[in-house]
């Protein structure tokens, strides 16, 4: 990154235009990925499950908030909440409050628990094959949705920014991006995670400072909300082209909606495999407390910078063409090459030469129709930014795509590889062999998701928005009672497990029955006022309901499973495992310390 | 909040029995979870109370030039919510010293 910078002058002597600075950028960064990956390669299951437990706190801070902030928060979420205004407060809190949930009720404990996957915990906890089973089934239904939505921003970055082919683009990506799990594990992934969050976040700042200089002189974006009149003049703005308020609170979505919603993203981040698994990788309990910290701390980063760029790039956007000639407006630079992609359409409806923007910028009846995912790639060419920049964000939305995928091809290879196939089909498996197995899963996953990017069925963009929801039914709920309810047993958890999982994806499939079975409609529209995105919460509610009832009423849980909860409330020995296990290599480790009796 | 906290500290020790080797796991416990519940009432009220519960009354009261409601929906409750993590970080390790269960 250093060296093409101060390269920087003679290229733009040669008239190295925008592409250029991408490719240059996307190339680079990729390479610096891979180079990690070769100086990581692992041959140990510790290392290829768990980074050996010895990242340290802000690394893992580092590498939990490139893991969560995928294209979608990179690319659509300041779009997103530009569209919705004060609602899109439903992703911004519901995306940043689960990791109070996650920080105070569940990462210390499982790092304490301190084997290698999630379905491993429910697993060992509910002394249960089926119920590691069904974790394990959770787990590779929520990570393949959830890789399928980042193949889309892969393919946005590759097509726009450097024009080639969707279908080479996301081959070579989703190629590197395993090519670095089977080399290198955990241990690789969980550095080239922090690097990825380094390029993102750079890219992210610079944008969005240097808009927040142009529109308000003022260089801190984060601080631009309050101490500028910015907000409350783009809601003037807005509703004098009737628009509506910006910041008037349930213009899209009632107030239970935007409750139940917030609530939903933020138990759902909680009960997200590929995110809750990064907190094995340090090496304490009290680490995997600082460390959900430090991820917090770097994700609120993009997160207080998000709704601010959101209201500039609107305001600019408006601005600059509401009451516009339209032969003026389709002359403009930007405007005529985000055009040429059909992500912005400017039609002159009433045929009267001007531009009128109304009824915001997404309804088919306004004369300027956009789609959200350009609000953020689009602002460095409209605010006039250097070409460099722009290549930045070229950059940036590629580590922000590839940092999640990664992680959620170790989610899905230690799910099959390591509770499927070593602790319930083949428990005489070597080390060896099973790092054979979780290698394999990484590339057949990748095959997998890149067939989804390339021909992505109707449905994938619904069902990613309900991941969420789905990991809030069905993983959540038995991950915190097996900590907080010493009660709780085998019967309880399953029962709970499947009941909040099955509700979840029969009423999903009901209100997505015109995309998923090809319906004209859907069967149901809404649950109790809710819809698909929070559907889930109930699907939690009801899997705790159930749980608990049924725990009741069937046997306690064995002596030494309550004794096993004992342990790991304590944080103490926590750091001992740590050195076991890397020391003390598989035979002590694995399965055989906490005996399996179902 | 630094100073009384060691306040506590002192008071509390006794309690303890300074006895490392059999730690009191149920008062530990005890005390953890009041810690959890006191911070997620913080989290509910910047978030669900102020932003969402609360947002139609709070949108005619500002901060700066901005409606208060706006402000914890998109920028107040995340703040909120980095000091919680750190603060129960802090917490917890006093706690787990006091009794000796620290990692």
């Amino acid at each position: 990154m250093l060296s093409t910078s101060s390269v920087a002058p003679i290229f733009a002597q040669l008239g190295l235009g925008v592409n250029t600075w991408s490719l240059i950028l996307i190339v680079g960064t990729l390479l610096i990925y891979f180079t990690i990956a070769i100086v990581m390669h692992v041959a140990d299951p510790d290392d290829f499950y768990v980074a050996g437990r010895t990242i340290p706190a802000t690394v893992n801070g580092a590498a939990v908030a490139a893991d969560w902030m995928s294209a979608a928060s990179f690319i659509s979420l300041a779009g997103l909440i530009s569209i919705l205004g004060f609602d899109g407060a439903i992703y911004l809190l519901g995306w940043t409050g689960g990791y109070v949930v996650l920080a105070l009720l569940i990462a210390p404990y499982l790092r304490k628990y301190g084997q290698y996957t999630i379905p491993d915990f429910i697993g060992d906890r509910y002394y249960s094959n089926t119920a590691r089973g069904v974790a394990a089934l959770a787990t590779l239904f929520v990570s393949l949705t959830y890789i399928a939505g980042q193949m889309r921003g892969v393919g946005i970055v590759l097509s726009r920014f450097l024009g080639v082919n969707i279908t080479l683009g996301i081959i070579v990506a989703l190629g590197l991006v395993a090519l670095i799990g089977v080399i290198g594990g955990m241990k690789a992934i969980t550095w080239t995670q922090a690097v990825q969050y380094t390029v993102l976040i750079t890219a992210f700042l610079i944008v969005t400072v240097a808009i927040s200089l142009n529109l308000t002189g003022n260089p801190f974006p984060q601080a631009a909300l309050v101490t500028s009149d910015i907000a409350t003049r783009l809601s003037q703005l807005q509703a004098d082209i009737q628009m509506g308020r910006y910041i008037v609170p349930f213009r899209e979505y009632t107030q239970w909606q935007v409750f139940a919603i917030a609530l939903t993203l933020m138990i759902g981040t909680a009960g997200l495999p590929h995110v809750i698994m990064r907190f094995y990788t340090v090496p304490s309990a009290s680490d995997a407390r600082l460390s959900a910290g430090y991820a917090l701390f770097f994700i609120a980063l993009l997160y207080l910078s998000a709704p601010v760029l959101a209201i500039f790039a609107k305001f600019n956007l408006i601005q600059t063409l509401n009451g516009t000639p339209v032969s003026q407006a389709r002359s403009i630079p930007w405007v005529q090459r985000w055009s040429e992609t059909g992500l912005l359409t400017i039609q002159d409806k009433n045929g009267d030469g001007v531009i009128q923007m109304t009824q915001g910028l997404t309804s088919q009846a306004s004369e300027v129709v956009l789609d959200p995912d350009i609000i953020v790639l689009s602002t460095p060419e409209v605010a006039g930014l250097a070409p460099i920049v722009i290549g930045l964000v070229a950059a940036g939305g590629l580590a922000a795509a590839l940092s999640t995928a990664d992680g959620l091809l170790i989610a899905m290879s230690s799910a099959v590889s390591h509770d499927i196939y070593y602790k319930i089909f083949r428990q005489d498996a070597t080390e060896r062999e099973r790092l054979i197995v979780a290698r394999i899963v990484i590339l057949i996953a990748a095959v997998v998701a890149a067939y989804l990017g390339i021909n992505p069925p109707g449905f994938v963009a619904e069902v990613v928005a309900i991941a969420f929801g789905i990991a809030a039914a069905s993983l959540f709920p038995p991950i915190l009672l097996g900590v907080f309810d010493q009660r709780m047993n085998k019967e309880g958890a399953i029962a709970g497990l499947l009941v909040g999982l099955s509700f979840t994806l029969i009423m999903v499939i009901l209100m997505t029955a015109d995309a998923v079975l090809g319906f004209q409609e859907p069967i149901v529209t809404t649950f109790l006022g809710l819809e698909k995105q929070s559907v889930g919460l109930i699907g939690a509610v009801l899997n705790f309901a159930v749980a608990l009832t049924v725990s009741r009423v069937t046997p306690a849980p064995p002596e030494e499973i309550a004794e096993m909860v004992e342990e790991i409330r304590l944080p103490r020995g926590s750091a001992d495992v740590a050195t076991t296990a890397v020391d003390g290599g598989f035979e002590t480790d694995g399965g055989e310390r906490r005996r399996e009796t179902n | 909040m630094g100073e009384a906290e060691s306040a506590t500290e002192t008071r509390t020790e006794p309690e303890t029995d300074a006895a490392p080797a059999q730690p009191d796991v149920k008062e530990y416990w005890r005390r953890n979870l009041r810690l959890i519940a006191g911070l997620f009432v913080v989290w509910f009220a910047v978030s669900f109370l102020a932003a969402i519960i609360l947002a139609e009354p709070l949108t005619a009261v500002t901060i700066g030039e901005l409606p208060l409601a706006f402000w914890f929906a998109q920028q107040g409750a995340i703040i909120v919510f980095v000091l919680l993590i750190f603060v129960y970080a802090w917490r917890m390790n006093k706690l787990d010293r006091e009794f000796g269960v620290e990692d």
